[in-house]
């Protein structure tokens, strides 16, 4: 199948179906509530990619960075554990435990490696430790054929395939895996077979997201984006998102609020109407940061250590829906997909355009998360 | 009521409101079948000067004195309008004494006077202005 | 005086059955074409004078009038064309340099013809303009390469003067002596009422137009004319004139007989005498003397207003401008290759330069690849024709527009390209009293409005097809056009892939 054309071969717009879930008191629950939630959406993915990105899965590796690879070859492999061999401490590498099933082929070789970064390199940098991790995926992902490092955050992990996405759950056997927040994604995309490399979530570091939509905006977005070091090498939309939101968050250190003010900005009219101080703000955001404004339809979920994010376009183009039940809180394209986890809700909303729900760890449990 | 103005400022001389009007009213309704070959008898004349040039026709005045002056009863007002009735006028030109702006002028074939009467259905700008290439007379409330 | 060997190129067709001889082509030609002949009782014309402006068949009141293309042929020769072998004998006569107006009129790829824009269809949804809010409000000046907060963690947003634009077109540099009064006040009041920026040209301001400073660019050329402090204070921005598309590594030459009074007085020069501006500006020999002059601007004006520097589009662009972005400049302004012109020697606007398409290509891709591209916003012009070309020109990178032959048009320029003999018969490119009140503001600036409305309305359609609804989502966009009928090269330096790929 690597010889059809890949991602960043070739622009492939897609729908999907999107699901997150979140317990704010920290309680880890398995990866098997998410498959259940995407499985009722399965007429939104067609089979071509699904994955799922879980929050507090390696509480025993928490302080390394979990770098999940997929490698088209042992020549990859090789080449790039020698590259982060020269740049990490690598704490502890194995194959990702997987699960033969008959919906899921061709598959890579996926290797999970948990590392920390070389003091002297690092210092030897000039960089702030997550600049140079970030610098190192991009460098493997952009220079080493066939190697692609899918999931590079601390305490997270991203699984991701070519397939129906309940049945990439399976295949990872993600009900071996307990973490505090999950967000999953199944994909539609409407030409060329997907990649395995191109299904969501997209993630750099511990950002990941999944989205649902095809951004009119992308082509704006890359090219400024790509000014400041990152490489769109998947074409993408989830890519070029994910890379935005941690230049905002990471690089100019805008809280989630904000970025999501500047990605799906306010319209200029209701600007005009706020308070001389929030319209100085937003007119500054907006206007500083014209070129990473997303239009066209998308709903997104963003996953970060200790939180998620749901954010509409806009013009809210695409479903989202929000529901509560206790500490539990609900994420996904359509409601029943959240009825099916949790049939009473406390409370069911919809965010609107541009509006991002935004939920955090209560303090002590993200304390502990840390 | 909507009237006739002049802006002296843009008035190019180009003289295209006097044939506007000429043919306006002839009854026709092609302007070279009106006014081929013909001398015109506009009832709006421009007159040229040095740096200005400027078009006369009738102000439609509120208080008009050619209607007090005529002896005849031919001019008088409907809605606001100054109108002539030929039948009655006898071509005593006190009209054209009275008249500050000098705008009533004779029409020597016909041997009375002639004056604009607002060309076009009321409301609707009359040819001179509809026709002005420079807004040099516009057709306004003021 | 010798044998003439010109004759008319243009032939002045008089239908007599529809002429009423009202002599308004007689009154309204000011190269005295036609002449009422009493001995004929009819009009006559000269069609050696006639420069096809089209003013006297616009204003006849019958249609009787139509200028044709004299039929009149030298001996066919597909080398020696017409117009090498006339400009030939005319240089023969005069022994001079050929002046020609406006943008070169010889056939040349326009790179906007051969760009396609993209819509929305299924899998994307293209968005009412009527029912949505569709966005064109721009922002050009610097941005902040970070945000900077305060003690308590504000964003400090006071930041690098911008201009704000309801819309992504701007009015680009005439000088009041190369336009005239009313067509200066026409564009000035049109800037003001559509919210976006005139351009003073580097004529100075005339007192009358202080009142539009805050929708004015003032200008700072080779010449310096027109420049004091309550001029540079008056504008909202500053524009140094490093070069024009029409005339790239040339300066200009305004003729004495347009130094009328106010002319010199707004220019600050002796009436009647010849305003030439130099070449090169004099104190500017290299980027780093851009650069004082760029502070220097904006010391004298509390850096509270952007500086835009304006280059013509050569074959260096790219490295230029991205030495422009680099000495403190908050705007490059890329004049391209068909852009207009007052006065040109018509071999250099014929010869010099390259088209606009090109030079914003690659203006862009090298800020970006320097990743300076947010360092200065980008204004391009140069026969910016329609509003798709607008549309084009942001997907390719561009900020802005700077239109000036377009707003001519609007205003009644019939491009005969012949304003540098100062008789311009609409009233634009002419000192000469009683033609300047042929273009009466009033209309000229409601023109000016409606076409730019017009664009504007058009631009948001274009944009809810592509399913954008902000402008900013457009800039750059490049995977929203796509070539037809060009070559690898040319695709690969536009940045944009062939159509059906």
């Amino acid at each position: 199948m690597f010889n059809a054309p890949k991602e960043g071969d070739v622009r492939i717009p897609s729908g999907c179906a999107i699901s997150g879930i979140f317990s704010k008191k920290g309680k880890r629950f398995s990866g098997e509530q998410a498959i259940k939630s995407i499985t009722l959406m399965h007429d939104r993915s067609n089979g071509l990619g699904g994955g799922f990105a879980g929050y507090g899965i390696y509480p025993e590796y928490k302080d390394y960075y979990a770098f999940h690879l997929f490698y088209d070859d042992t020549i990859a492999k090789k080449e790039c554990e020698e590259f982060l061999e020269d740049h990490f401490d690598m704490i502890n590498l194995s194959k990702i435990p997987t699960r033969k099933i008959p919906q899921i082929t061709n598959e890579p070789m996926i290797w999970r490696y948990f590392l920390s970064p070389l003091p002297t390199k690092l210092a030897e940098s000039q960089l702030p430790e997550s600049e140079y991790v970030a610098q190192c995926v991009i460098k493997v992902n952009t220079t080493i054929k066939g190697a692609c490092i899918f999931s590079s955050g601390k305490n997270m992990g991203v699984f991701k395939a070519q397939g129906f996405p309940e049945d990439v759950g399976r295949f990872y056997r993600l009900e071996e895996y307990a973490g505090y927040s999950w967000t999953v994604h199944g994909r539609y995309p409407t030409n060329t077979p997907g990649w395995w490399g191109g299904a969501h979530p997209f993630s750099l570091l511990d950002c990941s997201v999944v989205h649902n939509g095809e951004i009119s905006s992308y082509d704006a977005n890359r090219r400024f984006i790509e000014m400041f070091g990152y490489r769109c090498t998947l074409l993408t939309d989830t890519e070029v998102i994910t890379y935005m939101i941690d230049y905002l968050h990471r690089k100019q250190g805008l809280g989630y609020e904000k970025v999501a003010h500047i990605l799906a900005a306010p319209f200029w009219s209701t600007i005009d109407r706020m308070n001389e101080k929030d319209k100085a703000e937003y007119t500054y955001l907006r206007d500083n940061f014209a070129s990473m404004l997303i239009t066209g339809p998308f709903s997104i979920i963003v996953g970060f250590t200790g939180g998620l994010m749901a954010l509409n376009d806009r013009l809210k183009l695409r479903s989202l829906v929000v529901g509560t039940k206790d500490d539990m809180v609900y994420m996904a394209s359509e409601e029943a997909a959240i009825r099916v986890l949790s049939p009473q809700l406390d409370s069911i909303t919809y965010p609107k355009g541009g509006e991002p729900f935004i939920v955090t760890l209560d303090k002590e449990a993200y304390q502990q998360c840390q | 009521m909507k009237r006739v103005y002049v802006e002296e400022d843009w008035c190019l001389a180009c003289h295209l409101c006097e044939y506007w009007c000429a043919f306006s009213n002839s009854g026709k309704d092609n302007m070279v079948a009106a006014l081929k070959n013909k001398t015109i008898k506009p009832m709006i004349q421009v007159e040229e000067g040095d740096k200005i040039n400027f078009a006369v026709s009738c102000r439609h005045c509120e208080d008009p004195i050619c209607v007090k002056s005529c002896i005849s009863g031919a001019l008088s007002i409907e809605d606001g309008v100054i109108k002539i009735d030929k039948s009655k006028c006898v071509d005593c030109y006190t009209c054209i004494m009275a008249c500050p702006y000098g705008v009533l002028m004779p029409n020597e074939d016909e041997g009375i006077m002639q004056k604009c009467e607002l060309c076009t259905p009321r409301g609707t700008a009359p040819y001179c202005a509809a026709h002005c290439p420079n807004q040099a007379i516009i057709y306004e409330e003021r | 005086m010798s044998i003439n060997f010109l004759q008319p190129e243009y032939e002045v067709v008089r239908n007599m059955d529809r002429c009423i001889t009202c002599r308004v082509c007689e009154r309204q030609c000011a190269n005295e074409v036609h002449h009422y002949n009493a001995d004929l009782d009819r009009m006559v014309s000269d069609d050696s004078k006639c420069v096809d402006c089209q003013r006297c068949v616009t204003l006849c009141p019958t249609n009787a009038l139509k200028i044709v293309k004299t039929n009149n042929c030298f001996k066919e020769n597909a080398n020696w064309h017409t117009s090498d072998i006339t400009d030939i004998y005319r240089q023969a006569t005069t022994g001079g340099v050929l002046l020609g107006s406006m943008g070169t009129p010889k056939e040349y790829p326009v790179y906007w013809d051969k760009l396609l824009i993209n819509a929305s269809q299924v899998t994307n949804p293209s968005i009412d303009p009527l029912r949505e809010p569709m966005e064109t409000r721009t922002f050009l000046g610097k941005k902040d390469a970070t945000i900077h907060y305060d003690k308590d963690g504000n964003i400090i947003t006071k930041t690098t003067p911008q201009l704000e634009l309801s819309t992504p077109i701007m009015f680009s540099a005439m000088s009041y002596g190369s336009i005239s009064y009313n067509a200066h006040k026409s564009l000035a009041m049109a800037a003001t009422k559509l919210g976006i920026y005139y351009n003073t040209g580097e004529g100075g301001l005339h007192e009358d137009f202080y009142v539009y400073g805050p929708n004015t660019i003032v200008q700072v050329a080779s010449g310096r004319f027109g420049v004091h402090s309550d001029y540079l204070e008056a504008g909202a921005a500053i524009e140094i004139k490093m070069g024009q598309g029409a005339k790239p590594g040339i300066g200009g030459h305004l003729p004495g007989a347009k130094i009328t009074e106010a002319v010199s007085k707004t220019r600050m020069i002796p009436q009647g005498t010849d305003a030439i501006s130099p070449a090169p500006h004099h104190d500017i020999y290299s980027i780093e003397d851009l650069r004082q002059l760029v502070y220097m601007l904006k010391e004298s004006t509390n850096y509270k207003k952007p500086v835009i520097v304006k280059i013509a589009a050569v074959h260096n662009v790219g490295a230029i401008a991205s030495g422009i972005a680099r000495c403190g400049a908050d705007i490059i302004a890329i004049d391209g290759f068909r852009g207009g012109t007052g006065a040109a020697p018509a071999r250099i606007r014929d010869n010099v330069g390259i088209p606009i398409e090109l030079a914003l290509a690659s203006v862009d891709r090298r800020l970006r690849e320097e990743g300076i591209r947010n360092q200065v916003s980008l204004v391009v012009g140069g026969s910016i024709r329609s509003s798709a070309d607008v549309i084009k020109a942001i997907a390719l990178g561009a900020d802005a527009c700077y239109i000036a032959t377009s707003a001519l048009i609007a205003l009644g320029c019939h491009l005969c390209r012949t304003c540098h003999l100062g008789k311009c018969n609409w009233g634009i490119a002419t000192q000469v009293p009683e033609l300047v009140k042929r273009l009466n503001p009033a209309i000229g600036s409601e023109h000016l409005v409606n076409l730019v409305t017009a664009w504007t309305h058009e631009i948001k359609e274009m944009m809810g097809g592509m399913g954008i609804n902000s402008i900013e989502a457009l800039r750059g966009n490049r995977l929203m056009l796509r070539g037809v009928g060009l070559t690898e090269k040319e695709l690969e330096i536009l940045g944009v892939k062939h159509a059906g790929e």
